[in-house]
């Protein structure tokens, strides 16, 4: 690593920074033009609110002052690591976002290897097969689940392997109330995360096949391949040591970017899995106008998707040499 | 002054002689095993000492025990209270306690704690405290075992009030001095009642497991109670069929997998156990609207719409056409005799419409209204969308608006923004915990949700729900709410669409967990499960 990549990762560095406090004020400001606030909600929901307690509670929460002077104090709270109070839960926001981060990450990166791998693997075969009877298939298969959307496969699946083979449980995180061994624990979790992993990541493996596919095709074709048969190299080698190396890269653009939507897709298979993660938490903040913890879970979420992403281009650099960071 | 006694046995025998009830067996119970009831949306908190949310109300009531308990006459019945008195002129209510009652911790149950909740915790925090407590002046603690209640002026509902889900007693040797709402107990409740606290995993499952220094001896029956926290409503229908949950209460089941779960014979579906909750279908005509203002275009809007029809299709049948304000459930209380009512009649409608001076145009078009429909649940959406066909006969192009809940929050009842709802509002125990709202002239007050979203205001309607709240003889109260179904129905400030019907679904071999009036939000000390079969 030479003084070049330093100075990259520091211009990467300031990028992150100004795009974090772009989503910080812009997500403030966009929370605070939807018509009703948390004191509203509190109204609606309780039967004896009257004016003054309503004012008395927007006093309490902050929310009677001009939004310049509480997006000021946000961000100034933020700077110093306090993401603020979220009253409806009784919980520190950092704490209520930490607490449920861990299992929207273990979903999301389950199925984004599931996904690529599986995806990968089977463009890799279709491109080896190109037009015919196993690549049309493949296209085939991929594109339904492709089409088909992330709940539907998801209720799918719960009735034949739930409710019809009472195989896999249908939901949560782990066995409530479950005690044993850390062994046991991880079994336990990895049977609850089977079918959710397996929704959300049928929906991406699409992606990644055609994609594979494409540019699999498009290397198998290079003259460096010929040569590579030509040394006597066997097809193994040639295909996972010489062509998938070259065709990753798209593959790897494209997680980068599609982590975000996966952050998207997974609010969706944790409602129809009941798994607590972060998208269920900011779902339900949002709905309670609860904005410290819509705020956190937004910064806290785009800290996330702006260093994978910032992993990615380093591991671009790893994987193609032809990439230079300076530029 | 001789202070009235009631004496709760006798109400026990009575109701104990009631018609078979859902899920009360008299066989001999099944002691230990794992229950596993379905919740949505998840409780945020553990207690509902100073929330009206139903979820916390739900799982809290397990944890912790309160005064009273609800026949389904909602009659009390003892708990932490052996017996009360009610002084003759209604403003002094003594509650003697259970002796011997421990607190998950090892400490003595006593006045004090109830003395703390009522004054500190109950009258300034909880959602509806201000209205169950708001004539209670102080509480005096004679002795331990006794808690006596001051008030200002009688308030014979708070004696229909004091079930866990709308008064559950803290410790006060864990809350006093602190700041209530942000507590840690209120995450790691440390309770009275037959089941502790093991584990929360928010937004996951809470775990509880037997109280074995219950006061009532040889109860809870389980060992342990889960609550699992299920967001989709496909996935809680699942669950029960997989045998993973046991129990859904509160329409959590969809009602269109009703009629499938009970087939197979290993569920079953009750509308017991709601009558403290008494939810009405309701339209609030905004009457501070120039068109809405007018009589006759809301008594045509009545007309346009066939009630029966919500109730078959929209309620699949779980629910009553709505005769008065009041829920069927309230036996005591709902009278639609002499009620003046508006049925199914859309020539009425037109000519109706004709006399207010909305003549039809070149294309049948009188009249253009929008209509917000509450965004809670899908029932309101689908009632509005049947309405905009209904109203398209009557000659009205009805526009539906849809926003989140805390949109309509605000447009209702801080923007005024509006023409009419479809509302879903509880009418409580009581009509002074909720219809009053709707009706009584200084509820209406700017940012104020579901409380006279109308704007209605009569001088005789104040004087008859004013004297009806303090009224103690049961005739004469019976006849002030009899007057009140009539005036409304007449004024028509709001027209009342369906009382709605709850569902709980439970597995069959689930006994005993709808018991009383509160139903699930009962203490489920009685309920016990069959072994699988």
């Amino acid at each position: 690593m030479d003084r070049q990549f330093w100075t990259y990762l520091g211009r990467r560095a300031v990028q992150s920074l100004i795009i974090i406090a772009i989503v910080i004020v812009g997500s403030f400001l966009l929370l605070h033009l939807v018509p009703g606030d948390m004191v509203d909600v509190l109204g609606g929901q309780r039967g004896d609110m009257d004016a003054e307690l309503m004012a008395a509670l927007r006093e309490k929460y902050g929310l009677d002052r001009p939004v310049i002077v509480q997006l000021l104090e946000y961000v100034g709270n933020v700077l110093r690591g306090d993401l603020g109070y979220s009253y409806r839960n009784s919980n520190e926001v950092l704490n209520l976002v930490l607490q449920r981060l861990p299992v929207t990450i273990l979903l999301v990166v389950c199925s984004v290897i599931t996904a690529v791998f599986f995806g990968t693997m089977a463009g890799v075969f279709a491109a080896r097969h190109s037009h015919r009877l196993a690549d049309v298939v493949i296209s085939m298969v991929v594109l339904v689940f492709y089409a088909t959307p992330i709940f539907l496969t998801g209720l799918g699946l719960m009735i034949v392997f739930s409710v019809k083979l009472k195989l896999l449980p249908v939901g949560g995180l782990m066995t409530a109330g479950f005690s044993g061994s850390w062994l046991e624990l991880i079994a336990d979790v990895a049977t609850h995360l089977i079918l959710p992993v397996v929704s959300l990541s049928l929906f991406y493996i699409a992606i990644y096949c055609r994609l594979a596919r494409a540019s699999m095709l498009q290397v198998l074709e290079q003259d460096y391949i010929r040569t590579a048969y030509a040394k006597g190299l066997s097809t193994y080698n040639v295909i996972i040591g010489h062509a998938l190396r070259n065709a990753l890269l798209p593959v790897v653009t494209m997680v980068g970017l599609q982590i975000a939507e996966l952050f998207g897709g997974a609010l969706l298979t944790e409602t129809i899995f009941s798994l607590p993660g972060v998208g269920r938490l900011a779902y339900d903040a949002v709905f309670e106008r609860d904005y410290p913890l819509i705020l956190g879970v937004l910064i806290v979420c785009a800290f996330i998707i702006i260093l994978v992403n910032l992993i990615i281009d380093i591991l671009y650099t790893l994987l193609d040499p032809r990439v230079e960071i300076s530029r | 002054m001789r202070p009235r006694n009631y004496l709760f046995a006798l109400a026990a025998a009575l109701s104990a002689t009631l018609a078979p009830v859902a899920g009360l067996h008299a066989e001999e119970p099944v002691k230990g095993g794992t229950a596993t009831f379905i919740m949505s949306p998840a409780p945020q908190i553990l207690t509902s000492a100073m929330t009206t949310a139903g979820a916390e109300q739900v799982v809290s009531s397990k944890i912790s025990d309160s005064l009273f308990t609800y026949d389904f006459n909602l009659n009390p019945q003892p708990l932490l209270a052996e017996s009360y008195d009610v002084s003759e002129d209604g403003k002094t209510v003594t509650f003697h306690l259970r002796k011997g009652v421990k607190w998950h911790d090892g400490v003595e149950f006593t006045s004090e704690d109830v003395a703390y909740t009522t004054m500190e915790v109950w009258k300034v925090l909880h959602g509806r405290g201000r209205t169950i407590f708001g004539n209670v002046e102080k509480v005096e603690t004679p002795d331990k075992y006794t808690a006596v209640f001051v008030m200002s002026s009688p308030a014979p509902g708070m004696l229909k009030s004091l079930a866990a889900q709308q008064a559950q007693i803290l410790p006060a040797h864990i809350y006093k001095g602190t700041d209530p709402t942000t507590n840690p107990a209120n995450l790691k409740p440390i309770g009275t009642g037959p089941f502790k606290f093991v584990s929360f995993a928010p937004g996951d499952n809470l775990v509880l497991e037997r109280n074995p220094d219950y006061w009532n001896e040889g109860k809870p029956y389980l060992d342990r109670l889960i609550f699992r926290f299920i967001p989709d409503p496909a996935t809680r229908a699942a669950a029960l069929e997989s045998g993973e949950a046991h129990i859904a209460p509160q329409n959590l089941i969809p009602m269109a997998d009703l009629e499938r779960l009970q087939a197979s014979g290993d569920f079953e579906v009750t509308t017991k156990g709601y009558e403290f909750q008494n939810e009405m279908e309701m339209m609030e005509f905004n009457l501070d609207d120039p068109v809405m203002k007018d009589i006759r275009v809301r008594k045509a809007i009545a007309h346009a719409i066939d009630r029966n029809w919500i109730v078959e299709n929209v309620l699949f049948g779980y629910g009553k056409p709505a005769t008065t304000p009041l829920h069927q459930q309230l036996v005591e209380l709902h009278d639609d005799t002499d009620v003046p009512q508006y049925d199914y009649d859309p020539e009425a409608a037109k000519a109706l419409l004709d006399e207010a001076g909305y003549k039809p145009d070149a294309n049948g078009i009188r009249l253009k209204l929008i209509v917000d429909p509450l965004p809670y649940g899908d029932h309101q959406n689908h009632i509005a969308a049947y309405m905009r066909e209904a109203m398209r006969e009557i000659g009205v192009d009805l526009e539906v608006r849809a926003q989140d809940f805390a949109g309509f929050v605000k447009r209702v009842y801080t923007d005024r923004d509006f023409q009419f709802t479809v509302n879903l509002l509880t009418g409580g125990s009581d009509p002074t915990i909720g219809t009053q709202r709707t009706y009584w002239t200084p509820s209406f007050k700017i940012g104020v949700g579901f409380s006279n979203g109308s704007h209605y205001s009569n001088p005789k309607m104040d004087e008859i729900l004013v004297a009806a709240a303090a009224e103690m003889d049961e005739a004469k109260r019976k006849e002030l709410y009899h007057q009140f179904q009539k005036l409304a129905m007449e004024d028509l400030p709001v027209f009342p669409l369906a009382a709605v019907e709850s569902t709980t679904v439970a597995s069959t071999r689930l006994k005993n967990h709808t018991i009383d009036a509160n139903g699930t939000y009962s203490n489920f000390a009685d309920v016990y499960l069959t072994p699988a079969p």
